[in-house]
């Protein structure tokens, strides 16, 4: 009995061991190979770096990869993004869940509905649109779509129904606040850990879209990370490889920092993703 | 004048603040109305015409389009790739994250970082995809990729291989970078939902002598099935919109190996003549098989779910 109990725990390691490292293992080749030349890289594989790293810097940038310019417009487009998908997310949650109006009813039944709708496939009506407005290679078909995430919604409503006191807003206008002024001082910051689980992946997942800013941006000093990023695959880079592991090491490392920092969580985040439904 | 305004508020009680509700949700409907209803009906619209290039004028043909697109053996081939490429992504990942789940939720074996564990398999999901893409077409590359390094060096092959020439290898490669990206996500919700499960079920199972197997099949998975339901649907919503990865790691190819619905949609507006129209009915064929398969997995597992009740 012990034996097979002790059995059963290598196996359960072993396995999660191999996962670790197929999960780790394409970073860690990433990395190295960004600090190694490319007549390094062709005659063998290694897990050690080597100290070409600044050399494969000055190929990269030297033949136009902006990264710099690249992440700024990516952490431009994404705060931006976020800013305002939290902001008018809470603001509608708040919404529902304080006051009683007329179609309230309607506008949540459409919220749980476009959840499910798939939001890329309607891309080229949206690019049409965008392109009879003349506003395509603009950040703000980036941008203003965050006025409407029903996802955001649904979650900031389901929080708050959890553990909102309304009888503080009643509190309050007896103070004689303004209903704005109620939302601001007292909604948001209540709904700030909420808000936070939302921000993080909405801004995730406005920081690496590619295929809107892809159809939209053509001016290349206002690409993003991920569009800039395909820039790798053009032919002036097609036999630097070392500078090619480090441009695309550059763009991970952002996010793996980030990561880094707020991966519990991030991964607290993700649970409640599937226990919410 | 101010004191009638007061009464009247008065009188009418909590009504009166509606009209802030309403005013509250003002940005979220015109952002609703402006950005998500009417690009979509606007490219159902476009579907119905022929508009293509730099034209402005919407010319109505009917259903030309859809009669045209059914028949129309590339789009036919990306929608079997993208199928093929979520099933060989799906089923392993869905299966993986399944045993790991009943692994890490274990009392009687627990295992030692679970913590870290978790946090590294769900490290690759949130890597921007571009980049992913980027660094498996250097990882897998020709002839000096460090693939076929290492499996040169192993002696598994004696010549390097061409991965993006053969249209299995690509297709393994891609459902491989979907599993791998996904697989963690999927794990960390089963586990939040065993989680979730009432302990006391457990114990009553163990007392009664079942053994370990039979409790997980007889106990956990029928009440995972709601979560799972959750899982499959995104999934499949997801895999259906399939991009970045196969557009930037082959472009689609070789012979429209890994050229998924997405990226059909996308050349065809994007490049070449710029065919709205094609596009537009792609999406909307797209658009109808997520609905109509969602509508089915969840009416066959509800159905279940009844069944099992009685």
């Amino acid at each position: 009995m012990k034996n097979r109990k002790f059995s059963k725990k290598v196996i359960k390691y072993f396995v999660s061991i191999i996962l670790f490292i197929l999960s780790v293992i394409p970073f860690w080749i990433l990395a190295v190979n960004a600090t190694r030349s490319t007549e390094q890289i062709q005659q063998g594989f290694s897990m050690i770096p080597s100290h070409f790293m600044s050399f494969n810097y000055e190929v990269l940038t030297g033949r136009g990869f902006g990264f710099y310019r690249g992440f700024a417009n990516s952490l431009f487009i994404s705060t931006s993004f976020t800013l305002v998908v939290l902001y008018f997310s809470a603001m509608t949650a708040y919404a529902l869940v304080v006051y009683e109006f007329k179609g309230k009813k309607v506008i949540f039944s459409i919220i749980a509905f476009v959840l499910m709708v798939p939001a890329q496939l309607s891309l080229i009506g949206f690019y049409k649109m965008m392109l009879n407005a003349g506003l395509t290679d603009s950040y703000i078909p980036l941008i203003l779509p965050g006025l409407a995430s029903p996802a955001t919604v649904f979650f900031m409503r389901q929080y708050l129904l959890s553990s909102f006191p309304v009888t503080l807003v009643q509190a309050a206008r007896i103070d004689g606040a303004s209903e704005l002024s109620i939302f601001h001082k007292i909604g948001l910051p209540l709904m700030k850990p909420g808000l936070a689980t939302m921000g993080i992946f909405t801004f995730v997942g406005s920081w690496n879209n590619l295929i809107v800013p892809l159809m939209l941006i053509s001016t290349e000093d206002k690409y993003t990370l991920p569009m800039l990023v395909q820039l790798l695959k053009a032919d002036i880079y097609r036999t630097e490889y070392g500078s090619i592991y480090l441009g695309v090491a550059m763009t991970i490392l952002p996010l793996v920092l980030v990561y880094a920092a707020f991966s519990k969580f991030i991964i607290a985040g993700v649970a409640l993703g599937g226990v919410k439904e | 004048m101010e004191i009638t305004k007061s009464k009247k508020k008065r009188k009418a009680g909590i009504a009166n603040y509606s009209k802030y509700g309403q005013m509250f949700i003002i940005p979220f409907i015109v952002g609703f109305l402006l950005f998500q209803l009417y690009p979509i009906i606007y490219t159902i619209t476009l579907s119905f015409t022929d508009l293509a290039g730099w034209e402005t004028e919407l010319n109505f043909i009917g259903f030309k389009n859809y009669i045209h697109i059914l028949h129309n053996d590339h789009f036919l081939q990306a929608l079997k790739n993208t199928w093929i490429i979520w099933g060989m992504n799906f089923i392993p990942q869905l299966l993986v994250a399944l045993i790991l789940a009943k692994w890490f939720t274990d009392n009687a074996v627990k295992i030692k970082g679970e913590g870290l564990f978790k946090a590294i398999f769900y490290l690759p999901n949130i890597i921007t995809a571009a980049s992913l893409a980027i660094l498996f077409n250097s990882l897998f590359g020709f002839p000096h990729g460090p693939v076929n390094q290492i499996l040169i060096h192993f002696n598994v092959i004696q010549e390097p291989f061409e991965f993006f020439r053969s249209k299995p290898g690509t297709r393994i490669i891609v459902a491989f970078i979907q599993f791998w990206r996904w697989y963690g996500s999927t794990f960390i919700i089963l586990c939040a939902g065993i989680m979730g499960i009432n302990p006391s079920l457990f114990e009553a199972a163990k007392i009664d002598g079942a053994s370990d197997w039979k409790i997980f099949s007889n106990i956990t998975l029928p009440l995972l099935k709601p979560i799972t339901l959750y899982i499959l649907i995104t999934s499949l919503v997801g895999g259906m919109q399939m991009f970045d990865i196969p557009f930037l790691l082959t472009g689609g190819g070789p012979d429209y190996a890994v050229e998924t619905g997405m990226i059909y949609v996308y050349n065809q507006a994007f490049t070449g003549n710029r065919n709205f129209y094609m596009s537009a009915t792609a999406s909307v064929v797209l658009l109808v098989i997520i609905m109509v398969f969602s509508a089915i997995i969840y009416y066959v597992m509800n159905r279940d779910k009844r069944k099992v009740s009685r």
